[in-house]
């Protein structure tokens, strides 16, 4: 298997779904120069201006413009940058692209993929750092996924590309160097809504999705050693959520924390804390930012940050 | 307004159909709201129906029309089906929209009727979106459709108005942008809040070819609009404006008290129907073909109002439906 980073797994996952389908295309700003993180690096030079569309920074238009597309049939992949900059176009994604289909009555259909890039990246402050993904599955009609490692990079970037939801797909800024293995091939896709065992172990359910996966996983080497077992699920897909998998894990271990970079008010560990709670009636625990905006300051930042030894003395105070 | 015994009469009284139709639909819908049959805000658009007739009737049923709240017109001129439309408006099984959008959100996808808005100014970029979609798929095949968006004199106040003209400029998309200038933003003069010379010189700002047009007109209306179209079918985006008049309230609640009686009453006076009847009795049409058109149009709204007012309501299953295909499922290779 090719060692691929998180950024050239979503790039290739573009380049096979684009040759399959001449419907898929791509559209945002900087996109022909290979997209400002490189994730779309080489794509114009195969498929053109026309399908690697450079746009003017028009969130607005760049998201409200893929809505009508993909009602007249194609496939867009709406590069929104940040999604701190998606907020410039949340009427778009929210009024139009999530409700199209049901309030014209099944009339619509609006297969878009919208890549939203979130999390903290050193020194970008608040308006580059944030981690909005509660917000969308608060939103009936969106599907919602948020990728932790380059083999889900590719697999789920496939699946999202394929679906005929409009799909909230956020990468984290800090994984787009990560390297690991990636299986090739066409058709290996991995389908939405189904979760991955991290790290597999019997004390406490551990929840997480995008970067804090890998930090849950080292925090979880830690506590192997002092002889605390906890099972790691990389939820990927936030909306539908495996419940199914989350369920059988904390009906094993009998407790459960849900770990988020996202502030911990009103963030997607509170749902599936609640849901687990109601369900099984388990001990729950939720680890996310403080109700701060993300600093520019090193130490100041880094008040935003949930880290492997929180995660690991929060385990310890359940276990 | 150009009349005489040249006129293609034919052509016309086509219009002049259309126009009595939306305006005895409208009358519908408006006593359905004060009869509280239709649940919800109706946005009439009696004294606009030059507009609808005139653009609408220049399009064919491939062709693609993006509208506001104010949409029953627009979506009738393109063809809808009134019995389906006032079921929508209704609430009822059989509505358009499976009772799921109402008057704000009626759409035709089969006539190509892509939905009204209940966002102000939203429609702009889906239009530039669905014309931007035409755009693509003609590199591989024969696609010469074309987007007409159909938006309000409010709408030239938001962000989308810049970002959807100059993106349909800058690619070039098959699109003609409408602005149907009724006077109101809601219940507000739009041109208390409307800075610079109006939206034609704002279209040309953004390189777009614009008009401006009395929208009550709807010989000139139409010369426009085919003109336009055909421009705009070319990959050359258009824009126009009519001037046309809300003869009603913003909805059917309101009684437009910041309106004198007077005013309105000078309004009516520039009646687009009345305008249309009058140029085509001129132009030798019997005026009892032109009450045959009237009344029939009067018959067949009321005959749909009766049959929304008898229709089901929706299965309440149907409130779940169309919301996601992607359901939660296990990794089966994992």
């Amino acid at each position: 298997m090719p060692e691929l980073t998180y950024a050239e797994a979503a790039r290739i996952a573009i380049a096979e779904e684009m040759r399959r389908d001449p419907d898929v295309w791509a559209l945002g700003e900087d996109l022909g120069r290979g997209g400002v993180f490189g994730q779309y690096a080489g794509l114009a030079e195969e498929f053109g201006p026309e399908r690697i569309c450079d746009t003017p920074i028009s969130e607005a238009s760049i998201m409200g413009a893929s809505v009508g597309a993909a009602m007249v049939g194609t496939r867009p992949i709406v590069e929104m940058r940040f999604s701190d900059f998606a907020l410039c176009a949340v009427d778009e994604l929210v009024n139009q692209a999530a409700k199209a289909r049901y309030m014209f009555g099944g009339q619509a259909r609006v297969p878009m993929v919208i890549r939203e890039p979130i999390g903290i990246w050193r020194s970008s402050a608040a308006q580059h750092s944030q981690s909005l993904e509660a917000w969308y599955t608060h939103i009936p009609g969106l599907v919602v996924v948020a990728p932790a490692t380059p083999a889900d990079n590719k697999g789920l970037l496939k699946s999202a590309i394929r679906c005929d939801d409009p799909v909230v797909y956020m990468e984290h800024k800090n994984l787009w160097g990560l390297a690991g293995e990636v299986p090739e091939g066409d058709e290996r896709t991995i389908p939405l809504g189904a979760a991955r065992v991290e790290r597999a172990g019997t004390d406490v359910t551990v929840v997480s999705w995008s970067r804090m996966v890998q930090t849950c996983a080292r925090a979880a080497a830690t506590l192997e050693e002092e002889g605390i077992s906890p099972e790691v699920i990389d939820l990927r897909t936030l909306w539908p959520w495996d419940r199914e998998r989350v369920m059988e894990s904390v009906a094993r271990t009998g407790r459960l924390l849900v770990v988020h970079e996202a502030v911990a008010v009103g963030g997607f560990g509170a749902e599936v804390a609640a849901t687990v709670a109601e369900e099984l009636g388990a001990p729950v625990r939720r680890l996310g930012a403080p109700r701060i905006p993300i600093a520019y300051a090193p130490p100041l930042e880094d008040q935003a940050r949930v880290t492997d030894e929180m995660i690991a003395a929060a385990v310890r105070e359940m276990a | 307004m150009t009349a005489g015994r040249n006129l293609d009469t034919d052509r016309f009284f086509a219009h002049y159909a259309t126009m009595q139709r939306i305006r005895a639909f409208e009358r519908a819908a408006i006593r359905a709201a004060r009869e509280g049959l239709a649940t919800g805000a109706i946005h009439a658009s009696i004294g606009q129906e030059a507009v609808a007739a005139g653009v609408c009737g220049n399009l064919v049923r491939s062709d693609l029309l993006l509208s506001n709240h104010r949409g029953h017109g627009h979506t009738l001129a393109k063809g809808a089906d009134a019995g389906a439309m006032m079921r929508e408006l209704f609430g009822r099984e059989g509505g358009v929209c499976g009772g799921k959008g109402g008057s704000m959100h009626i759409a035709d996808f089969g006539v190509g009727m892509l939905g009204a808005n209940g966002v102000v100014g939203a429609n702009i970029l889906i239009a530039a979106g669905a014309a931007h979609g035409v755009h693509m798929r003609r590199s591989r095949s024969a696609d010469d459709r074309v987007v007409v968006c159909i938006f309000g004199d409010g709408a030239v106040n938001r962000g989308p108005f810049l970002e959807g003209l100059n993106w349909a400029a800058v690619y070039r998309l098959p699109v003609l942008f409408v602005c149907e200038d009724n006077g109101f933003a809601a219940t507000t003069r739009t041109e208390a809040l409307t800075a610079g010379p109006g939206p034609k010189a704002r279209a040309e700002s953004l390189g777009l070819v614009a008009a401006e047009v009395d929208g009550n007109d709807i010989v000139a209306v139409d010369a426009l609009a085919r003109d336009f179209i055909a421009a705009a079918r070319a990959g050359e985006p258009r824009f126009i404006h009519a001037k046309t008049w809300r003869l009603e309230g913003h909805t059917a609640a309101d009684k437009g008290a910041y309106r004198e009686a007077a005013e309105v009453e000078a309004r009516w006076a520039d009646d687009p129907v009345a305008r249309c009847e009058a140029l085509l009795e001129q132009a030798g049409v019997e005026s009892r073909r032109l009450a045959g058109a009237r009344d029939a149009a009067v018959r067949e709204m009321e005959a749909v109002f009766d049959e929304a007012r008898a229709a089901d309501w929706p299965a309440v299953e149907r409130a779940f439906e169309d919301v996601l295909d992607t359901t939660a499922a296990r990794n089966a290779a994992d």
